[in-house]
């Protein structure tokens, strides 16, 4: 009975991972200890979810590496996956996409176990379903769920939040949906900040309930461009990245000014995709 | 043991010693680079990345200056004497250094310090490792005919390493023997890592002993953020949260082998019992 009362959950983290860090795979670590730790959830899954190239990210190189890398770094991991769908996709894919495409294949797969009758909408099909879940109440939405489905979280730091105020990076109804139909779970040092920003937002302040801020009371700052910056500087990355990752990195000489240089001057896809639809 | 003064270095007060070549005309066979130790001592109580960076950062630091080539790395747990809180068994936290330096081709663990009868001074510990590398070190080289003379096959220095708050607890009255300060910075020199942002220059500049010895210590800059303190890692421990990432998988599967860090070992439970979601 215990069981059926908590919701299970499945961690999603987007981004360039570029290379993984050891703070990307804290992040996981932090966000189930507080899920699991409120009683309600039950985290069973975390995906790493590598951007694609198409991304056009300065210092972005290829995704394979990419992909490989965060491979080996979840290899000694019993729940968390790297996913490689986003990464194959030809064009940029939108987070709230990715999320869709997550939990519709989550959906399919327990109606493959459960054998239940809700059809759900595929491909062409799609677009109506998602319509109509956009017009209802979120309530609404939540009951056309089969029970037992485990929903889909977005796992972020700090910056992913703050960034949903950059201009043309994200769609206004990508973020309704992300934290109306999915949820949020920031990882954050200073909690304050981010609390900030959510005040600060209508849309935000509004599902704040769907809003998980967890402290990161160990302060990690393990960004990837600091480990880029040091590999050219011939500075060592040991501790701050998985062995196998620092390994694979050294071998295959990935990071370099040349590799820093990819994409430069290019428009970033969403802001480019953002800017054109905007266009009358 | 300036082994190289005859080469005319000079130093920048804002960046250590610094090698220059100018108005000295050296063979290049001389200029060879100083071998130097790197002795950490602490509680290791575990022993963290953040322990582990503290080498890595030190060892570019010393190779940046052109001077140093660092050739070893020495963990020294202190004794159980020391009769900190919460010390465990230091048969225990050496177990653990081992396990965290299997990977590391550079650095070992000594367990002689933690081996002794009572507590040791730290200046008795570098005074021990230095007595062994004397010992240890190889005869000076016969000199090849036809050749230029090479410089004498240096001992290498032993010099403490610890991050920037220790340059702090200097100034506490009592806490060190002044002339054990003196002896070293004078006899082995200091090589303090300390996060970015953080300048640890005022500490030296405001005790005469460290000003006039500035020159032997070396201070490098962390920029990776990476405030893994083992109190934390503890008090996480001890509520059944996730270390993952911050210490080695080894250290942590052997810290829950033998129930080190648990709620009973460490502090009392001051809070009413709270069910928690069991990390699988």
């Amino acid at each position: 009975m215990d069981k059926s009362e908590k919701t299970d959950v499945v961690l999603l983290a987007c981004g360039s991972f570029n290379p993984i860090t050891n703070m990307h795979l804290r992040l996981f670590e932090l966000a189930r200890d507080f899920m699991n730790g409120t009683g309600k959830y039950r985290v069973i899954k975390g995906i790493i979810s590598p951007v694609g190239d198409a991304y056009k990210k300065k210092g972005l190189i290829p995704a394979h590496h990419r992909i490989i890398m965060a491979e080996l770094a979840t290899k000694n991991s019993n729940w968390v996956e790297v996913d490689t769908w986003e990464s194959l996709q030809k064009e940029w894919v939108e987070t709230a996409k990715v999320l869709r495409h997550h939990q519709e294949k989550l959906e399919a797969s327990n109606c493959d176990h459960q054998q239940n009758s809700p059809v759900l909408e595929r491909s062409g099909r799609k677009r109506k379903w998602t319509e109509q879940r956009q017009n209802s109440s979120q309530k609404k939405s939540l009951e056309a769920t089969p029970k037992g489905v485990p929903k889909v979280k977005l796992l972020c730091g700090a910056d992913l939040l703050e960034s949903f105020g950059v201009p043309n990076l994200w769609k206004s109804e990508d973020i309704t949906q992300i934290v109306a139909d999915y949820g949020l779970i920031c990882i954050t040092r200073a909690g304050s900040d981010a609390q900030k920003f959510i005040y600060e937002s209508d849309v935000l302040w509004k599902h704040q309930s769907n809003i998980y801020l967890v402290n990161e009371w160990i302060t990690n700052d393990i960004s990837s461009t600091k480990i880029r910056r040091a590999l050219r500087r011939g500075q060592s990355i040991r501790y701050l990245v998985p062995d196998l990752v620092q390994e694979y990195i050294e071998k295959h000489n990935l990071y370099s000014s040349e590799s820093e240089d990819r994409n430069a001057g290019i428009v970033l896809a969403p802001l480019q995709r953002n800017t054109a639809e905007a266009k009358p | 043991m300036c082994a190289a003064t005859f080469l005319g270095w000079a130093y920048c007060r804002d960046r250590g010693r610094v090698a220059t070549a100018t108005g000295v005309d050296v063979p290049e066979k001389m200029k060879s680079q100083i071998p130097v130790v790197l002795l950490a001592c602490g509680s290791f109580n575990p022993i963290t990345n953040m322990h582990l960076r503290l080498f890595e950062v030190a060892r570019d630091h010393l190779h940046q200056t052109g001077i140093y080539q660092v050739i070893q790395g020495i963990i020294s747990p202190v004794s159980d004497h020391y009769r900190k809180k919460d010390l465990v068994a230091s048969h225990h936290r050496v177990a653990m250094a081992r396990l965290a330096l299997q990977t590391s081709d550079w650095i070992r663990v000594d367990p002689w310090e933690s081996e002794q009868a009572q507590w040791m001074e730290t200046v008795k510990v570098l005074r021990h490792h230095h007595q062994e590398l004397l010992r240890s070190s190889p005869p000076m080289e016969a000199q090849n005919a036809g050749k230029a003379p090479t410089a004498p096959a240096a001992v290498p220095e032993l010099k403490l390493l610890c991050g920037a708050d220790i340059l702090k607890t200097f100034h506490t009255p009592n806490l060190w023997k002044d002339v054990h300060i003196r002896e070293i910075v004078e006899k082995f020199g200091l090589v303090c890592v300390s996060r970015a942002g953080h300048d640890p220059k005022e500490y030296i500049l405001d005790l005469p002993i460290l000003r006039q010895y500035q020159h032997n210590i070396y201070l490098a800059q962390e920029p990776v953020q990476n405030e893994i303190s083992a109190t934390y890692i503890r008090r996480a421990l001890s509520q059944g949260q996730s270390v993952k990432y911050l210490l080695p998988d080894a250290v942590i599967a052997y810290i829950k082998h033998h129930r080190l860090y648990t709620m009973d070992s460490s502090w009392k439970d001051r809070s009413s019992q709270r069910s928690k979601g069991n990390t699988s």
